[in-house]
C-alpha cells in the first residue's frame, strides 16, 4: 500500500530559502571560527598523535602468525584460511615435519606462508576459521611499503609480528 | 632594427598592440591558472576547517634540499606545496582510455571544456591602465554577451564527454548538465539586463568606468565619495534583485553546490568525467575552477566595481606611478575575485544539493520569472527618473 | 579586417558546411554544423557586427545545436548510418539546389549595388543600440508580428505535448 508522506507546511521565510542559507552559513562559519582559534579538538593530528593505546582488544589489524609458549609456530598448514580468505590474499605451501623432530606428530607445517597485504581486507575470517588458533589479527594497522614485494608479508615477518600468544588450544604439547 | 624597436614602444603601432596583448594574455593566464590551483587548495582547507578537520597541511616546499643551510618552514608553508604535488601527481598518473569509448570525441571533450572557460577571460577588464595600455585583452562592445556565448559553448565539452564515454553514469551526468546549463543561461542572461538599462552600455570597460564615477552598482553610496542621488537609490532595488538572481544563476552555471547535479558524486559516481583519468580529468577540473574565476570576475565587474576601490587612483598617469597604481588596481581586482571565490566555497560546504525537480523549478519558475519582472521594473524606474 | 582572415573563416565555414552534409555519423554532422556557425560568426565579427556575431553563437551554436546534438545522442545512431539514399530523393535534392543556384546567379548578375563600396562607419559604432533602435522604430510592426508568431508556436507545442500525455 502506498504511503503518502505528509509534507510539512512551509512558511514564507522557509520557502524563499535565503534565511536558511544564512542560518547554515552561521553554523559552518562558527565551526570555521572555532577551528581557527584552536578551540575545537575533534580532530586528532594523526601521525603525531595516535589512538593506539585505546584500541579495543578485538581490533582487527594485520593478520599475523602466533607462536605458543614454547616458541612453536602454531600453524599446521591445514590451508583452511587460504580457502576462506575472500580476496585470496593468503598463499601457503605445506611441508612435512621430519620424523626425528619432536613435533613430528603434527605432520605438517607451512614451508611458505605469505599474505598479500595489498589484497587483505582485514575481515578476520582467517582468524575465525583457524582450528589451531594460529593466525590472529593484531593491532598493527599502518601497513605500508614502497614496492609490491614489501607489501607481501612472508612467513618470517608474520611470525615476528605475531609474537607469543599464550593460548587456549594446546593439543600439540609434548606432554600430550 | 631601430625601426622595430621604435615600433615596439610606439603606442599606435600594430607591433605595440601585438606584444602588449600577448603579454597581457600570458600574464592573465598565469595568474588565473595559479589562482585555480590555490583555489582548490583553499577549498580543501576551508572545507576541512568548517568540518573541524585540518585539511592538507603537510606538503611544504622542501627548500632544505637546496642546501645553503635553509630550513623547511613546515609550520608556515605546510600545505602550500599541495597544489604542486597534486599537479605532478595528475600529470604522472596513468592516462587510461577505456576500449569502448568513441576516441575522437573522448579526446577533444576536455580541451573544449577548458578552452571555453579560458577564452571568456579575454573580455574581463582585470585592471585599469598601465600607462596607455588598457588592462583588458579584448575591449569589445558586447562583453557580457560574449562571455555568455562562449560559456554556452562550454556545454559541448560536457555533452561530448558524457556521450563519448559510452557508459551510463557519464551520460546521465551530461543530460543533467546540459538541461541545467541551458535553463540557467536564461536567468543569467536576463538578470543582467536591468544593469544595461541603467548604464546604457554593453561594454565592460565602460560599465566599470560608470561605476568609478557613480559608485559601485551594488553599493552606490559607500564608494563614490558622495551621497547617492534619488535615481541611484531607486535603481538600487532592481540592481539588488539582479545581483541575487545573477549570483544564484552563476552558481548553477559553474556546477557548484548546491547545484552540482552533473557531478553528484553520491549518485552518479562522478558524472560526465567518470571515465576520465589523469590529465584529461584534470583538464575538466581546471576548466570548472577557471569558469568559477571567470564567473566571479564577471560579478565583480558588473556589480562590485571591478578594480576600483575608493581612494585608489587608476594607472593612467605616465611613468612609474602609472605602472605602480596600475598594478595596485590589478591587485585590488584579484583580491575581490578571491574574496568572492571564498564565498563560493563557504556556500558549497554549507548547503546540501537540490533535488532535480527543485533545481528545474527554481530555474524556470522563480529565477526566470523574477529576472523578467525585474526588467520591467527597471524600465519603469528608468522611465520615471528620466 | 584583413582578407586573409576572411578567406580562412569562409573556407572553414564552407568546408564544415559540406562536412555536415557528407558525414554519415549524425553527431559528426551536428558538430560540423556548429563549427560552420562559428566560422559564420567570425565573419560577422570581421565586419564589426559584433552583436549579430555573438547572438549567432549564443542562440544557434550555444542553444539550438546543443539541443539538436542531444536529441541525436538519444536516438539510435546505427539506424541512420544504415539508411540508403533513394534515387528520387537524391534527384529532388539536386533539382532544388540547381534551381536555387540559378536564381542566385541571375540575381547577382543584375544586382549592381554589390559592386559599390560600403559607406564607412563611424570609428566607434555601437551596433547593439543601433539594432535596437532600428527594430523598435523602423521595423516595429514586423517585430511584434514575429513575436506573436513565436508565442503562438510555443503555445502550440505546449498544447500538443499535453494532449500526447493524456
Ligand atoms: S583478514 Fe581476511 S582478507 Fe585478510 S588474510 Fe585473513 S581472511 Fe584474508
Ligand atoms: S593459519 Fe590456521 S587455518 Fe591457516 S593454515 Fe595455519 S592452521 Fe590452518
Amino acid at each position: 500500500m502506498a504511503y503518502q508522506v505528509p509534507r510539512p507546511k512551509l512558511t514564507f521565510a522557509e520557502k524563499i530559502y535565503l534565511p536558511s542559507v544564512i542560518a547554515g552559513l552561521k553554523i559552518t562559519l562558527g565551526h570555521l571560527w572555532r577551528m581557527l582559534r584552536g578551540k575545537t579538538h575533534v580532530c586528532m593530528q594523526y601521525p603525531e598523535e595516535k589512538w593506539d593505546s585505546h584500541l579495543p582488544p578485538h581490533y582487527r589489524g594485520a593478520p599475523t602468525l602466533v607462536s605458543d609458549e614454547f616458541g612453536r609456530t602454531r600453524c599446521v598448514a591445514c590451508q583452511l584460511c587460504e580457502f576462506i580468505c575472500p580476496p585470496r590474499a593468503i598463499r601457503i605451501k605445506p611441508g612435512e615435519i621430519p620424523a626425528e623432530n619432536k613435533f613430528a606428530k603434527v605432520e605438517k607445517f607451512p614451508e611458505e606462508f605469505q599474505i598479500d597485504m595489498i589484497r587483505c581486507i582485514y575481515c578476520g575470517l582467517c582468524e575465525e576459521v583457524c582450528p589451531e588458533q594460529a593466525i590472529f589479527l593484531k593491532k598493527e594497522y599502518a601497513i605500508t611499503g614502497t614496492s609490491r614485494a614489501a607489501m607481501m608479508h612472508q612467513k618470517e615477518k608474520l611470525i615476528e609480528m605475531g609474537g607469543i600468544q599464550p593460548g587456549v588450544v594446546n593439543k600439540w604439547n609434548e606432554k600430550k | 632594427m631601430n625601426a622595430i624597436l621604435h615600433d615596439l614602444a610606439d603606442p599606435n603601432s600594430i607591433l605595440f598592440m601585438i606584444w602588449t596583448t600577448l603579454a597581457k594574455s600570458a600574464g592573465l593566464l598565469g595568474v588565473v591558472l595559479g589562482m585555480v590551483s590555490y583555489t582548490v587548495y583553499a577549498e580543501r582547507r576551508v572545507s576541512s576547517l568548517m568540518q573541524d578537520r585540518l585539511g592538507p597541511n603537510r606538503t611544504g616546499f622542501p627548500i632544505s634540499l637546496l642546501g645553503f643551510g635553509l630550513k623547511d618552514w613546515s609550520p608556515i608553508l605546510g600545505g602550500l606545496g599541495q597544489p604542486i604535488a597534486d599537479a605532478v601527481k595528475l600529470l604522472l598518473k596513468e592516462d587510461f582510455t577505456p576500449a569502448y569509448v568513441k576516441k575522437f570525441y573522448y579526446w577533444i571533450a576536455p580541451a573544449l571544456g577548458i578552452a571555453a572557460a579560458i577564452i571568456s577571460l579575454a573580455v574581463i577588464p582585470f585592471g585599469s591602465k598601465i600607462g596607455t595600455v588598457d588592462m583588458v585583452i579584448a575591449n569589445i562592445d558586447i562583453g557580457p554577451l560574449f562571455i555568455f556565448a562562449i560559456s554556452s559553448l562550454g556545454v559541448y565539452g560536457i555533452v561530448l564527454a558524457g556521450w563519448s564515454a559510452n557508459s551510463k553514469y557519464p551520460f546521465l551526468g551530461a543530460i543533467r548538465s546540459t538541461s541545467q546549463l541551458i535553463s540557467y543561461e536564461l536567468a543569467l542572461g536576463l538578470s543582467v539586463v536591468p544593469l544595461f538599462l541603467i548604464i546604457g552600455k554593453l561594454n565592460l570597460v565602460e560599465i566599470v568606468h560608470y561605476q568609478v564615477q557613480n559608485g559601485w552598482m551594488l553599493l552606490p553610496g559607500l564608494t563614490a565619495g558622495k551621497l547617492p542621488t534619488l535615481s541611484q537609490v531607486l535603481c538600487w532595488i532592481p540592481v539588488l534583485i539582479s545581483f541575487l538572481v545573477f549570483t544564484i544563476a552563476m552558481f548553477a552555471e559553474t556546477n557548484r553546490l548546491p547545484f552540482d547535479l552533473p557531478e553528484a558524486e553520491t549518485e552518479l559516481v562522478g558524472g560526465y568525467h567518470t571515465e576520465y583519468s589523469s590529465m584529461k580529468f584534470a583538464l575538466f577540473f581546471l576548466g570548472e575552477y577557471t569558469a568559477m574565476i571567470t564567473g566571479s570576475s564577471l560579478i565583480i565587474t558588473l556589480f562590485l566595481g571591478a578594480w576600483h576601490f575608493p581612494g585608489i587612483p587608476d594607472g593612467s598617469m605616465s611613468g612609474w606611478p602609472g605602472v605602480l597604481w596600475g598594478l595596485v588596481n590589478i591587485g585590488v581586482f584579484f583580491t575581490k575575485v578571491f574574496a568572492f571565490l571564498i564565498f563560493f566555497i563557504f556556500i558549497r560546504w554549507t548547503l546540501p544539493r537540490f533535488r532535480y525537480d527543485q533545481l528545474m523549478k527554481l530555474g524556470w519558475i522563480w529565477l526566470f520569472e523574477i529576472a523578467l519582472v525585474n526588467i520591467f521594473l527597471t524600465a519603469l524606474i528608468v522611465a520615471f527618473v528620466h | 579586417m584583413s582578407p586573409i582572415l576572411f578567406w580562412i573563416f569562409a573556407a572553414l565555414m564552407l568546408g564544415f558546411g559540406a562536412a555536415t552534409l557528407v558525414n554519415r555519423n549524425p553527431v559528426a554532422s551536428a558538430l560540423s554544423l556548429v563549427v560552420s556557425l562559428l566560422g559564420l560568426s567570425a565573419l560577422f565579427f570581421s565586419l564589426d557586427a559584433y552583436f549579430i556575431g555573438v547572438i549567432q553563437i549564443l542562440v544557434y551554436a550555444g542553444a539550438v545545436m546543443v539541443l539538436f546534438l542531444f536529441i541525436i545522442m538519444l536516438l539510435d545512431l546505427k539506424a541512420e548510418q544504415r539508411r540508403q539514399i533513394s534515387l528520387p530523393v537524391l534527384l529532388g535534392g539536386v533539382a532544388v539546389t540547381a534551381l536555387f543556384v540559378t536564381q542566385i546567379a541571375l540575381v547577382v548578375r543584375t544586382f549592381q549595388v554589390g559592386n559599390k563600396p560600403f559607406p564607412s562607419l563611424a570609428a566607434k559604432f555601437d551596433d547593439a543600440s543601433n539594432i535596437g533602435n532600428m527594430l523598435f522604430s523602423h521595423y516595429n510592426l514586423p517585430f511584434q508580428v514575429i513575436g506573436v508568431l513565436i508565442l503562438v508556436a510555443s503555445i502550440g507545442v505546449v498544447v500538443l505535448s499535453k494532449r500526447e500525455l493524456n
